[in-house]
């Protein structure tokens, strides 16, 4: 595994901050009713990411998950500023304002979505690492699915044939403890969902997701697996949410004392204590992180408020790869 | 020309492709050590092996998805479904993925892949196995499909199918792939979107397409017998359809029955009706009469399947009707 050094730490900070406070922005504009539809934010599960991009080749890796996925694009090097863009509905957005929260995309990027149906993804994370397989291409793709989605036919529908075919695939499920409002045990009486690997003889186990140094180890062992043609692993990305599971969630199912527990193992909080107790930076240089990570989501902001709508017409545009199809007409 | 059968069609359109393009893959059930469950893909696990031709579990909605992933990352596959009627355990990859992902990423990622199976009645196969949802991808803008009806089509278009660019649901059935037929012995690619007059005719439009149009000819022949000339057009394209195609022939004839071997609730009849009262009312002569299966599901037993199907008493019925010599 690539070492995890101070530069490391410096970089996850300053990532996983910028996140955090990307989403809390798009809280903020969406209560404002700029940004709309549906809204899931990232808050808390911030050391997944952080500890996955450490150990992905971002030259070739790929990577699929679901709605709650307006910060994974950022981390694979999409231009933040179109993805607050895209929640706008905006023309300079990921996906022109065609897909909204729950759809960004960046083919540049190897990001394949941005999937609003519960556990329709999985099957694509497959396929995308099906390709690589049939074209002998090294590349792993990482399948991020929520604790809910391990429940979905697809999962197991997957399972079966990523397994059989030795697909160099890893499927993290992201296990935040409530699919919606309903926690694992309400559901299922399994309730350690990485055991679902052992009826496929997949590698499969939990992980403390809190940490990002956890989740980088977990993650090189089974990428490594995957690149070198083993096949895939299945792990429990034991993790947390802050917010609801959208903008419109009470959250009656959980107290506020077990939000707090939570937040004293907070990512963000475990890395910033490490830079200070390894004197990686200093107060002042923490404070300048903090700065240019405020600046840059207003610069976002700003991008997005003054980006223009998208013209009529591509609403037509991006259904077929045909240029002329000849779409049926719906006002007189 | 050579003569061959519906299923050598099929083979031969994909067998072709996969020589031409590398990307072209078959996933599906029994398709490979079985050579398909109707033997549509005979010899083409000898021919390509088994990392082209692949056997599945039984996992529509497992394979579809890794059918769209594999396109979105380069493959041009072809999904075979034993039937359509098992495409209902796959269909979100379907309508939510295959169909919408261009849109959704903004035109970042296309997806270039072909779902095809048999459609609709074949036999005393009861409720489940008798559906035709030809209309149901037919209403998904970003979907494209096919219903050819002679193995020259089917080949034609399958070709067509599988260049294509958009996903395309392609419809074939269970009694049509012992059908025979003449196709070049050279290769050949027909268009998508393009109807074909079957039989030309000055009395009455016929719009058909799938195995079911069989019956109009079968009519046609009958209604020549007695002065009345039926004109047969084959859809062969669902989504986009050729209205132009359409429309041309119900202003040479004035008067037009629809023959569609599906439920009458809001089917492809349906959709033609409209367009045609919309672009051409001023040159009807009679309303539109449509011919389709009862409005339940399929029944097994034999006196009561045969009613539930349209038959080419139907069909003259319907047209006498139009012309007022009921």
């Amino acid at each position: 595994m690539k070492k995890i050094t101070k530069a490391t730490y410096l970089k996850w900070y300053e990532d996983m901050l910028f996140w955090r406070k990307f989403e809390d922005k798009l809280a903020q504009v969406y209560i404002q009713q700029k940004v709309r539809g549906f809204l899931h934010l990232y808050n808390g599960q911030e050391a997944i990411l952080a500890g996955a991009l450490h150990v992905m080749d971002l030259e070739k890796d790929r990577m699929i998950t679901a709605y709650r996925n307006h910060v994974q694009p950022i981390g694979m090097g999409v231009d933040p500023r179109r993805v607050m863009a895209e929640l706008y509905g905006k023309k300079t957005g990921t996906s022109q304002g065609m897909g909204g929260s729950m759809h960004i995309f960046s083919k540049e990027h190897r990001f394949y979505g941005g999937h609003g149906i519960v556990g329709g993804q999985i099957p694509l994370g497959a396929g995308l690492a099906f390709a690589d397989k049939y074209f002998k291409r090294d590349a792993v793709t990482l399948t991020f699915l929520g604790d809910g989605a391990a429940r979905q036919g697809s999962l197991h529908e997957t399972f079966t044939m990523a397994v059989k075919w030795n697909l160099p695939v890893v499927f993290c499920v992201e296990n935040n403890g409530y699919a919606m409002g309903t926690s694992v045990a309400r559901t299922s009486k399994s309730t350690e969902i990485w055991k679902l690997g052992l009826g496929y003889d997949m590698p499969c186990g939990p992980v403390d997701a809190m940490n990002p140094e956890k989740v980088a180890e977990a993650l090189d062992e089974a990428i490594t697996r995957a690149r070198k043609g083993e096949g895939p692993t299945f792990l429990e990305l034991k993790t947390y949410r802050y917010r609801g599971h959208s903008m419109s969630d009470a959250q009656k199912y959980r107290t506020k004392e077990e939000v707090a527990e939570y937040q004293k193992i907070d990512p963000i909080t475990q890395v910033k204590d490490i830079l200070k107790e390894n004197k990686y930076a200093s107060d002042k240089e923490i404070k300048a992180i903090d700065k240019r990570v405020k600046d840059l989501v207003s610069e976002c902001e700003k991008f997005a408020e003054e980006s223009e709508f998208p013209d009529i017409q591509t609403m037509y545009d991006v259904v077929y790869e045909q240029k002329d199809y000849p779409f049926l007409p719906h006002k007189l | 020309m050579k003569t061959i059968q519906f299923r050598e069609a099929i083979a031969e359109a994909m067998s072709e492709e996969m020589r031409r393009d590398e990307a072209v893959y078959l996933m599906g059930e029994e398709v490979a050590e079985y050579n398909g469950a109707y033997k549509a893909s005979k010899g083409m696990l000898d021919e390509f092996g088994p990392d082209r031709v692949i056997d599945t579990p039984i996992s529509e909605l497992g394979f579809s998805g890794i059918g769209v992933g594999s396109a979105m990352n380069g493959n041009r596959p072809i999904v075979e479904f034993m039937t359509f009627n098992f495409s209902l355990v796959g269909i979100d990859q379907i309508i939510n993925n295959a169909a919408k992902m261009r849109q959704m990423s903004g035109g970042q990622f296309n997806v270039p892949i072909v779902f095809r199976g048999p459609t609709a009645s074949a036999g005393q196969l009861g409720a489940t196995h008798s559906q035709a949802f030809e209309s149901w991808y037919a209403n998904t803008p970003g979907l494209k499909v096919i219903v050819p009806s002679n193995p020259y089509d089917a080949k034609g278009l399958l070709k067509a199918a599988i260049r294509d660019d958009d996903p395309v649901i392609f419809m074939e059935s269970e009694q049509m792939y012992g059908d025979k037929g003449e196709v070049p012995e050279e290769e050949y690619v027909l268009p998508i979107g393009v109807a074909d007059i079957k039989r030309e005719g000055k009395d009455v439009t016929i719009v058909s397409f799938g195995k079911i149009i069989k019956i109009a000819y079968k009519a046609a022949e009958e209604l020549e017998k007695e002065g009345i000339s039926c004109e047969i057009i084959d859809l062969r394209t669902i989504r986009p359809m050729d209205h132009e195609t359409i429309l041309k022939s119900v202003k040479k004839t004035n008067r037009l029955v629809i023959l569609e071997e599906a439920w009458p609730f809001g089917n492809v009849a349906t959709e033609i009706t409209y367009q045609v009262q919309s672009q051409a009312f001023d040159y009807l002569d009679a309303p539109i009469v449509k011919i389709n299966t009862a409005d339940t599901p399929a029944p097994y037993s034999p006196v009561l399947l045969e009613e539930w199907l349209p038959n080419h008493n139907d069909v003259i019925k319907a047209v006498k009707k139009v012309m007022y010599k009921d």
